[in-house]
């Protein structure tokens, strides 16, 4: 193939997020923790939801696109908790 | 009773807000226009093509000052299948001049630009700031909202909610009966940069003129459906994703958009293209079916966060939806100020206006739509079966004769496992939808 393969983390690095200090998104482990379909995993754009090898899932919210996917797709009740960056901050889509 | 600090609050600055606060302000109404991002539009993306005629009495020949990539006078439905690709391709040069038709423009620059509109006529656009919730009176009417800020209460005579597809707002107030996740997809794109004179050659334009390319399948199997849009310099390439079949088909948003942009139909078009930004946004896409109240007393709910999106398959819209209702709210609240009756009743305008025009009208006509278009038969059977027909028709099998068209589409149903009784009730519903 033609075309240069870009990393996951080159993708996400042409996106701009500027993170505060609060985690706008809370994931329950205690919620999820037996979940065996993982909706959030295969869904969430930006794959912020990382399995761990002993099942659990690790949660990063630094580079959120705040678009919602992970807590609609959840079938689990209370397992994520969901909220906006404070104002001025996370994702800034840029001005050309 | 408490005090307004101001008449209206408008929350979220995207195109139905800025319309619903430069209707308020223009009509001397004290506004404040609250936005989270660090300025209008930063949190804000689609797939790229705004329809802006709504604007043209509130802003006279929009076109000379609006923030415009490229005028769409080329619009291709392309339906594909793993080897096959047909497209029905329109042009008019009519579409490439004053009143125009659907024009490309980065979300950014459009939501500010709207913005900026609404604090000429004497909004106060407030950034940076989060609502964290509604303040409501005891008798449950919606009097402010509470703001991320310090002693960030704000209390008005009417709040309009243009927060946007998640609309904690709406939520809050009651108006969403329940959260379906098939009725939201999800828009995942990549802009990617070319040279003008690269995009120019590859797709047959010239000057600001612009190409809308709206796909039916490619989508690895995920029932939604494609993009691909030309900018100035950038071309956006993207796709749908209905929720629940992302998640069930186990392909990841990239994969699928690194599936597209393979497609032997797609690749020569973005071949060398480099990646300058990845965003991604979800997409109340169940039109009708999933619509919340849209009026509370002491409040208004437009745009997304009204769930005011078309999706229907060869009409895929929302900007122009948004700014139109955010106009109407904004209207509605004029009405409910100066009578003093902020109740339901003061601002029915907003819902009677809503029926009259577009915005309900397309929506009632198109509700049978967005189910059909993103249904398993037109996914993933008649692709097949259409292209496979029209690959036969064209095929010379000398020394075979020509087979009869009426034969082929017979065999070639079958072939597809499609029953002609569905066959006949999806076609009656899109014409009924289409026609």
């Amino acid at each position: 193939m033609s075309e240069r393969m870009i990393s996951f983390q080159e993708r996400m690095a042409t996106a701009e997020f500027r993170v505060h200090e609060r985690a706008h998104i809370v994931v329950d482990g205690a919620v999820c923790g037996d979940c065996s379909t993982r909706e959030c995993v295969v869904a969430c754009p930006a794959s912020l939801f990382v399995p761990t090898s002993d099942g659990g899932i690790v949660f990063n919210y630094e580079q959120c696109f705040e678009c919602g996917t992970c807590y609609i797709v959840c079938n689990r009740e209370g397992a994520i908790s969901w909220s906006y960056p404070e104002g001025g901050h996370g994702i800034v889509y840029r001005r050309v | 009773m408490s005090v307004p600090d101001v008449d209206v609050i408008v929350v979220g600055a995207g195109p139905a807000g800025s319309c619903a606060a430069l209707v308020a302000a223009r009509a001397g109404l004290d506004v404040v226009l609250l936005e989270r991002g660090p300025f209008a539009g930063s949190k804000n993306m689609y797939g790229g093509v705004v329809y802006p005629r709504i604007l043209d009495e509130l802003i006279p020949e929009w076109w000379l000052e609006a923030p415009v990539q490229r005028w769409i006078t080329r619009r291709s439905t392309m339906l594909l299948t793993d080897t096959q690709a047909m497209t029905v391709d329109f042009r008019s040069e009519a579409w490439g001049a004053p009143p125009y038709n659907g024009a490309t423009a980065y979300r950014p620059d459009w939501d500010h630009w709207l913005a900026s509109h609404a604090v000429a006529a004497g909004a106060q656009l407030i950034t940076d700031t989060t609502v964290t919730g509604l303040l409501r009176d005891p008798s449950g009417a919606v009097v402010g909202v509470r703001t991320d800020r310090p002693d960030g209460d704000l209390r008005a005579r009417v709040v309009i909610a243009c927060d946007g597809v998640n609309s904690f707002l709406a939520k809050e107030a009651g108006l969403y009966e329940h959260t379906d996740a098939s009725h939201y997809t999800l828009g995942v794109k990549e802009t990617l940069a070319l040279p003008k004179e690269t995009i120019d050659e590859r797709f047959a334009v010239r000057e600001r003129h612009g190409v809308d390319i709206e796909i039916l399948g490619g989508t690895s199997g995920v029932n939604g459906g494609g993009f691909l849009y030309t900018n100035l310099d950038t071309l956006a390439v993207g796709a749908v994703l209905k929720l629940p079949a992302l998640a069930s088909q186990k392909r990841r948003p990239e994969e699928v958009i690194a599936g597209l942009k393979a497609h032997p139909a797609i690749a020569p078009l973005v071949q060398g293209a480099e990646l300058v930004e990845y965003s991604a946004h979800l997409i109340p896409e169940a039109g009708l079916e999933m619509m919340p109240k849209m009026t509370s007393a002491g409040m208004l709910v437009a745009g997304d966060a009204a769930a005011l999106c078309l999706a229907a398959g060869i009409w895929l819209e929302g900007v122009n939806f948004a700014m139109a209702s955010g106009m109407y709210a904004g209207e509605a609240a004029v009405e409910a100020a100066r009578s003093g009756d902020a109740s339901e009743r003061g601002l029915s305008g907003y819902q009677r206006r809503l029926a009259e025009t577009f915005v309900l009208r397309d929506h009632r006509k198109l509700r049978r739509a967005p189910r059909l278009v993103l249904s398993d038969r037109v996914q993933h059977l008649y692709p097949q079966m259409v292209a496979n027909t029209v690959e036969r028709m064209f095929r010379v099998d000398n020394p075979a004769p020509k087979p009869g068209l009426r034969a082929i589409l017979r065999q070639e149903r079958r072939r597809a496992g499609v029953r002609l009784g569905d066959l006949a009730r999806d076609g009656w519903t899109g014409f009924r939808s289409f026609g």
